[in-house]
């Protein structure tokens, strides 16, 4: 579109990347997060890094959803697909490690494993086949959330239920800003997660952790807009919370999608792979919905896993705390092809962005 | 897969729509959303999850030469 390419300008990048220069500070480093793997993607893939003064640096939250879903969430959804049930799921969950096995090496053992692209597309399977029961595998982050929500208020058919595993954002940017030795000093805020939560979320920290934020889209001016705001906001010593992402994101953001949100779930205190608990950071379902949980239906109880495997240094990737480059596997004995963790598999990994787009994988197995 | 792309609704029936993603037409839940004919929305997952201003790329480069041409040495 012509419009797109109008947000390309590279000579409108030069300057803004001038300007940065200009204003990041002689003084120590200044550590901006983002917490949304599109946003690596974007940042890796145009070399926006390249751009920055050493002072400013960059780094890549827990914005994967793939990632962060427990290996005992993935070991609970294994074990279904043992037992004979059939598991929907987005495509990039397939090869994602559990404690012992991946879906793709339980479908290897004849196990009914189903890559949908939508929910909607899960329940019609559901309902096509009602000899067998389904269970689609929710996870993502609040711009998936909504959807899930939508399918369970409709009334799934009886052979279907659902495996929850939706996280919510602002609770672990909460967790990042609180861990110490992480010092950031300005939040880069997702684009389409503001799109359903809006902006009163993220008030708390400018307000009480004096973290200036920006929401961004996810072109590379967008980008480099918002790491300019930030260094701005940093500069006046005014923290505050600002949108960058005009087009899409609204104040108030999606609030059909956030009331429906939450009458069907309420938010628990929760583990995300690599990271510890983080408090009311998970979705589960109401009681009035609980007929819908796999968790309750088939009488699951597996609460132990393993997340990190030995060598792999995914927990400290996703809170930025090394780079992929630092862990001693990366494209050694980790690659795309042959992941140990969990940020070497989803197109949003961390480590897999940083692999690169070179080596397609198939992941249809 | 947080990613959202925007596409052209066609046709919509009830909370299905028809929607034009750059040529390829696709079914999209709109559930969601208050679109109509015409309209652009951001889908993820096969569900709209927010309707796009149509000025969408001039909000933008205004808001850009705005910061720009803000005062920002203060
Ligand atoms: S490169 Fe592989 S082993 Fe190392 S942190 Fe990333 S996923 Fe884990």
């Amino acid at each position: 579109m012509i419009e797109e390419m109008r947000l390309r300008d590279a000579a409108l990048a030069k300057r803004v990347a001038e300007k940065i220069r200009k204003i990041a500070s002689s003084k120590g480093i200044v550590k901006i997060c983002h917490v949304c793997g599109t946003h690596e993607w974007t940042i890796t893939h145009y070399g926006i890094r390249s751009l920055l003064p050493e002072s400013v640096e960059v780094i890549a939250g827990p914005g994967c959803p793939v990632c962060i879903v427990p290996a005992y969430e993935i070991d609970e959804a294994i074990k279904l697909a043992l037992d004979g049930v059939t598991i929907t799921c987005f495509g990039d969950l397939l090869r994602v490690p559990g404690s012992k096995m991946s879906l793709l090496d339980a479908k290897a053992e004849g196990a009914d494993v189903r890559v949908v692209y939508s929910v909607a597309d899960a329940i019609k399977m559901a309902r096509k086949e009602r000899e067998k029961e389904f269970v689609f595998f929710a996870i993502g982050f609040e711009t998936t959330a909504p959807s899930t929500a939508v399918e369970i208020l409709k009334g799934p058919p009886e052979n279907m239920s659902f495996l929850i595993s939706h996280r919510l954002i602002p609770p672990a940017m909460k967790a990042l800003v609180e861990m110490e030795d992480l010092s950031l000093n300005g939040f880069i805020a997702p684009g389409h997660v503001s799109t359903v939560i809006g902006m009163k979320p993220y008030e708390v920290f400018p307000r009480d952790y004096g973290m200036p934020t920006v929401i961004a889209g996810f072109e590379p001016l967008d980008i480099l807009f918002a790491i300019y705001m930030v260094l701005k906001q940093l500069r006046k010593g005014k923290p505050r919370l600002e949108n960058e992402y005009v087009r899409a994101v609204l104040p108030e953001g999606n609030v059909r999608a956030q009331r429906l949100m939450r009458k069907v779930f309420k938010a628990e205190d929760g583990r995300w792979r690599g990271l510890q608990i983080i408090p009311e950071s998970v979705l589960t379902l109401r009681d009035k919905y609980k007929k819908y949980d796999s968790r309750q239906k088939y009488d699951l109880h597996v609460r132990r896993g393993v997340d990190i495997r030995p060598g792999c240094r995914c927990h400290l990737v996703i809170i930025g705390k090394i780079k992929p480059t630092e862990c001693p596997l990366f494209m050694k004995a980790c690659t795309p092809h042959r992941p140990v963790g969990p940020c070497m598999v989803s197109m949003e990994g961390t480590c897999r962005i940083w692999a690169g787009s070179a080596q397609p994988i198939n992941e249809r197995a | 897969m947080c990613l959202a792309v925007p596409a052209k609704i066609i046709k919509i029936n009830g909370d299905k729509a028809q929607a034009d993603f750059g040529g390829i037409l696709r079914e999209v839940n709109v559930a969601l959303v208050d679109a109509k004919v015409g309209e652009y929305v951001l889908v993820h997952a096969g569900y709209a999850i927010q309707t796009l201003s149509r000025k969408e790329a001039e909000e933008t480069l205004r808001l850009w030469k705005e910061i720009l041409d803000g005062e920002d040495q203060s």
